[in-house]
């Protein structure tokens, strides 16, 4: 038996080794975690990405710059049109345009339906995980809804290529206002009755609160950004901390945790959600007041060719700051594209975070931070 | 006081070049001092940049390339070089995104290293948040961390050769899979 210094003096074969993954219902993706276990402690754990690496920085080296829109709708899956926008932001920075205010409404709109859609996955999946699956079919049937919008928009359910930069391709039909108002109810209802479900029951509050806590000062160590560090009690969040597009003129609140437990977690998700719902009827109230043949898009050159130079623009994603790094080297296509996805860095601490907690609270832990492998790997 | 002005008080002979596009701020550090350089920009009261939030490598290798490229009579293209225009030997940047959370301003911070000694100094020891993205550049450019607690690859599997985000290594890739399977 080889000694393993982070197994506090122990060798290795003083503890059992549990293959958590990838082929386990639990597991997200191909991830995989190898865990050291003292009973049903687990000791050390060592996760692995899961080898899917698909060299998405790359590709983008040998597209123009139009060409990689629709490479990021392939990060995080769940909300492609945050992933869009991010992309194009920091295009748009390097290009040095601002787009006009209708794209900018339209963005929003469809951002924070993309974040309503991305937490109802989150929190339904967590439920899930911990055996809780009639909060899943509530919250899943209105994403369904939500993706209908999405296809009927831009023709796209999942892989939407969102946007185009310095702007948006279409107007929003003329019946958005009907369909948000169907929409609209029932997405509370479903908050709502998962609420109803899980906040109060028993069970969920027993795998839920104080497992996995983490405290601010570490979560900011790792780098955490989004729900997962606000649910630490850090109240931070780029739509009100460095605002881009009109994020500053709307009313809404940064929801915040105080333990950083899967609860809590749980909790920033559900009421971001509700927050989401207030923006889309601001944006959409400031979306009705302008004329009608609003320019929908910036002067924008058919071959982009920035000038040299590098910039650096992020926005708040559904699981944090997604940024996107771009050197430009005065060519027509990007000559380096590093993407900053926020669930990697949350992802990282994972083995601190489980360590001397139960392999099932392992489970949960891996679901509250949703983790994507397309956004992870790249 | 202008932000420039407080990171050239704040790094001193340290800061060897700030500088600035679209708003975004750069300073380039030895590489032999970026310890020593973080941490004065995290801890000096006025700048606080307390929060890592990425960390990325550069091959700058084609840069270089088309730089020191001649150019030929009516070609387009870059300009010949003249002899101040030449590119400075350091392959590669390693480059760290910092962020202030109380003033809510960002810095890059370059380090430049060169190809024959790709070896920089781990800043784990300042955030921890510093990890996986220093796995991630010994993985993708073979650029070695001292100091790192773990420094093994990330993103693909040990056995993998080369390191694939270096200019040189193809984009359809050199094969590597084809040879691993029949080994």
């Amino acid at each position: 038996m080889f000694q393993d210094s982070s197994l506090s003096g122990h060798s290795t074969g003083d503890y059992v080794k549990i293959n958590i993954g990838p082929s386990h219902p639990a597991m997200h993706g191909t991830l995989r975690v190898v865990a050291w276990t003292d009973g049903e402690t687990v000791i050390k754990a060592d996760p692995e990405i899961g080898y899917l690496h698909r060299g998405v920085e790359k590709m983008g080296e040998s597209l123009t710059y139009h060409q990689f829109i629709p490479l990021t709708d392939r990060l995080n899956y769940c909300s492609a049109i945050c992933n869009n926008v991010a992309y194009e932001i920091a295009v748009e920075k390097l290009l040095g345009i601002e787009i006009p205010e209708k794209a900018q409404l339209i963005r929003i709109i469809m951002m924070e339906l993309a974040r309503i859609a991305d937490h109802q996955v989150c929190v339904g999946i967590l439920g899930v995980d911990l055996g809780a699956f009639t909060p899943f079919f509530y919250l899943i049937i209105q994403r369904e809804e939500i993706y209908e919008i999405f296809e009927w928009y831009n023709g796209a359910r999942l892989t939407n290529t969102f946007g185009r930069i310095g702007g948006v391709e279409a107007d929003l039909p003329d019946d958005f206002e009907q369909r948000w108002k169907e929409l609209r109810p029932n997405l509370l209802k479903a908050i709502d009755e998962t609420d109803k479900l899980l906040t109060h029951n028993r069970i969920w509050m027993d795998r839920t609160i104080g497992v996995t806590a983490f405290s601010p000062e570490d979560a900011l160590n790792w780098g955490f950004t989004g729900p997962c560090l606000r649910a630490c009690g850090v109240k931070r969040d780029l739509r009100k901390d460095e605002p881009y597009y009109m994020y500053d003129k709307f009313a809404f609140e940064i929801p915040v945790g105080r333990h950083g437990d899967v609860f809590d977690r749980y909790m920033v998700r559900m009421r971001e959600m509700e927050e989401s719902i207030k923006i889309i009827d601001q944006a959409y109230k400031m979306y009705k007041e302008l004329p009608p043949d609003a320019p929908l898009m910036a002067k924008v050159p058919k071959v982009i060719k920035p000038p040299e130079g590098e910039v650096y623009r992020a926005i708040e994603s559904p699981n944090g700051e997604l940024g996107f790094f771009i050197k430009s080297d005065g060519s027509d296509k990007p000559y380096r594209i590093k993407i900053r996805p926020p669930c990697y860095m949350v992802y990282q601490a994972f083995p601190e975070m489980v360590k001397g907690e139960m392999i099932a609270d392992l489970i949960a832990c891996l679901s509250s931070l949703n983790v994507i492998a397309g956004e992870l790997d790249r | 006081m202008e932000l420039k002005d407080m990171i050239r008080g704040c790094l001193g002979p340290l800061a060897v070049a700030i500088d600035e596009f679209r708003g975004d701020l750069s300073v380039e550090v030895p590489k032999s001092h970026i310890i020593d350089a973080l941490r004065r920009l995290k801890d000096d009261p006025g700048l606080g940049f307390d929060f890592l939030s990425d960390l990325f490598g550069v091959d700058n290798s084609e840069i270089y390339k088309k730089k020191t490229a001649s150019k030929k009579p009516g070609d387009e293209g870059p300009e010949t070089p003249s002899e101040n225009d030449m590119p400075s030997p350091p392959r590669f940047d390693v480059i760290y995104l910092l962020l202030s959370l109380k003033t809510n301003r960002r810095l890059r911070v370059k380090a430049r290293i060169a190809e024959d000694d790709p070896v920089i100094d781990s800043v784990t020891s300042i955030w921890k948040a510093a990890t996986w993205p220093e796995r991630e550049v010994f993985d993708m450019y073979g650029i070695r961390f001292k100091g790192h607690p773990d420094l093994r690859r990330l993103l693909m599997w040990d056995e993998f050769p080369a390191h694939p985000l270096r200019k040189d290594y193809p984009l359809e890739g050199m094969g590597e899979e084809r040879c691993l399977i029949y080994e």
